[in-house]
């Protein structure tokens, strides 16, 4: 395992299954009286968050918080940032008061690989989301969705995806999620294919390690996981489709069109939804709909990562006893 | 169980100058638990509140084999369960991050309970220690005993067990290995001798 999440393609198979079967323990203190673990005690972590965000935001600030890290909340708004620094400045003073971690998300895409490798601080790096780029604890908590729908809870552990096919819907131009998922995805196994109007594809999408389709009727009934993303109205500055109407109708989830996926199939949204617009309030409200459970394995997933990036040290520093063996 | 001896264990599994010699075989560990399940059942006349808690890996098929006998003599089904406690070692950040292992509690829980933890070797009490934290998380029980089917002294916290397998007197350059059929395919307790690099991770 590396010492920054920068990208959910820097993941091997076995280090994403190893955050997978790590946050599958996690999630077992969520069931305790005491939810909550010595592991990070004394850490300092960072949230530092450069666009707005409630549920990343949240979801890291808890993870930190159940392996008792020190965590400080640096947000954009009202902050020497809306004042002009840089982030260069921005991390020397992060780095002057001695931080452990910085989870950061940025407007801005590459800048949490910026701050990754410029030198400019020494604390480890996880990427929580940047402009158009990655997002990677996302697609961990959505791979780790999946495999607890689609393999099983204890079944799962040490296993990966292999085989399925998983769909993705909507704005993947815009869309650091669907990147990332498609990375971690191919790492692990499944198949991916993108279902999007060809205005909302970005350009080089034939080099991904995914299929492209533009109808989504026909991708559903083979498809073991559909996931929707949000059209991102903040990032288009064209008219990408005619009117909402007509996206909604053809590339919206129903009730009609979830009848037309296999039975055990479920339907994913990394949130925020419209409802309306990429999902119908039937199918957000059904069974087969993970958004809730979604966030809570993003807890988990977090403290995986947390734990894995910080719960040791890399440097495997000689232990007191082997002065004994001399 | 102990990092060190594990630790050792798992960077040279074959090294031709430690060559390992069995101390307790099968039919010995079988006594020997069969004994400490008579000790429970005794010291906690009857062994009414009992739950048996193995620490992973080879102390949770130990708490697994004990409870098994617990129900032979009591006639009662023994809740058994299994504490991690790689999240509250000491040693966490002088090493890369441990997999974690499985805590499972059983369904009532461990308050006002008897719980007996279970590992493999007793060496340095650094590991009953952590799993003391961990219980501390999880309930309050109405008392904690330890049961270990190796006591290899070298104590560096003020630890016991009340209910041992052997009392295995080593030296620290010796390395104990505790196998079992469940994880290594084989019953045996092995003591070895350590190979002495210096600098070397013990």
């Amino acid at each position: 395992m590396q010492r920054h999440l920068i990208s959910a393609a820097d993941l091997s198979r076995d280090d994403a299954v190893l955050i997978l079967d790590t946050a599958e323990e996690m999630a077992r203190v969520a069931d305790r009286p005491i939810k909550k673990l010595p592991t990070l005690r004394g850490r300092t972590v960072v949230n530092l968050f450069f666009e707005d965000s409630t549920r990343t935001r949240i979801s890291f600030e808890a993870a930190e918080k159940r392996l008792s890290a020190d965590v400080i909340n640096f947000t954009a708004k009202g902050s020497s940032l809306s004042k002009g620094e840089s982030l260069k400045d921005t991390a020397q003073t992060l780095e002057a008061m001695g931080v452990d971690a910085v989870v950061i998300r940025h407007g801005a895409s590459g800048a949490p690989y910026r701050l990754a490798t410029s030198g400019w601080i020494d604390a480890a790096v996880v990427n929580a989301g940047d402009g158009t780029h990655q997002h990677p604890t996302q697609a961990l908590l959505d791979a780790f969705t999946m495999r607890r729908r689609l393999v099983g809870r204890d079944a799962g552990l040490g296993r990966d995806l292999d085989g399925r096919h998983i769909t993705l819907v909507g704005d993947i131009l815009h869309s650091r999620v669907a990147r990332s998922n498609v990375d971690l995805l191919h790492t692990l196994g499944a198949e991916v294919t993108l279902v999007a109007p060809p205005t909302l594809l970005p350009v080089g999408v034939e080099t991904w390690p995914c299929e492209v389709s533009y109808d989504l009727d026909a991708t559903l009934p083979k498809s073991d996981a559909v996931m929707l993303l949000r059209v991102q109205r903040e990032r288009m500055n064209a008219a990408f489709f005619p009117t909402e109407r007509e996206y909604a109708r053809r590339y919206g989830l129903d009730g009609e069109r979830m009848a037309r996926m296999p039975d055990h199939a479920i339907v994913m949204h990394p949130g925020p939804m419209v409802r309306g617009m990429e999902i119908t309030a039937e199918v957000a409200d059904s069974g087969r709909c993970t958004a809730v459970e979604q966030v809570t394995n993003g807890v988990s997933i977090r403290m995986a990562v947390l734990y894995l990036l910080l719960g040791g040290n890399e440097t495997a520093l000689t232990h007191a006893r082997t002065t004994e063996e001399k | 169980m102990d990092t060190h001896h594990r630790q050792g264990d798992q960077a040279r599994p074959e090294d031709p100058r430690s060559e390992a010699r069995p101390v307790l075989e099968g039919p010995d560990i079988a006594r020997v638990l069969t004994r400490i399940a008579h000790e429970i059942v005794e010291r906690a006349k009857g062994a009414d509140d009992v739950v048996l808690l193995g620490i992973p890996t080879r102390g949770v098929f130990l708490a697994r084999r004990l409870a098994a006998k617990l129900e032979e003599i009591t006639e009662r089904a023994i809740p058994v369960g299994s504490l991690d406690i790689t999240m509250y070692r000491d040693d966490l950040r002088l090493q890369p991050p441990r997999a974690l292992a499985r805590t499972e509690i059983p369904g009532d829980g461990i308050d006002g309970r008897l719980v007996v933890l279970v590992d493999d070797v007793l060496f340095s009490g650094r590991t009953i220690r952590a799993a003391l934290d961990g219980l501390n998380d999880i309930g309050r029980p109405r008392a904690v005993q330890l049961a270990v089917l190796v006591d290899r002294g070298h104590r560096e916290l003020p630890i016991r067990a009340d209910y041992v397998g052997k009392n295995l007197p080593t030296s620290l350059r010796e390395t104990v290995k505790v196998l079992l059929a469940e994880e290594d395919g084989r019953d045996t307790v092995l003591l070895g001798a350590k190979r002495a690099t210096p600098g070397a991770h013990p």
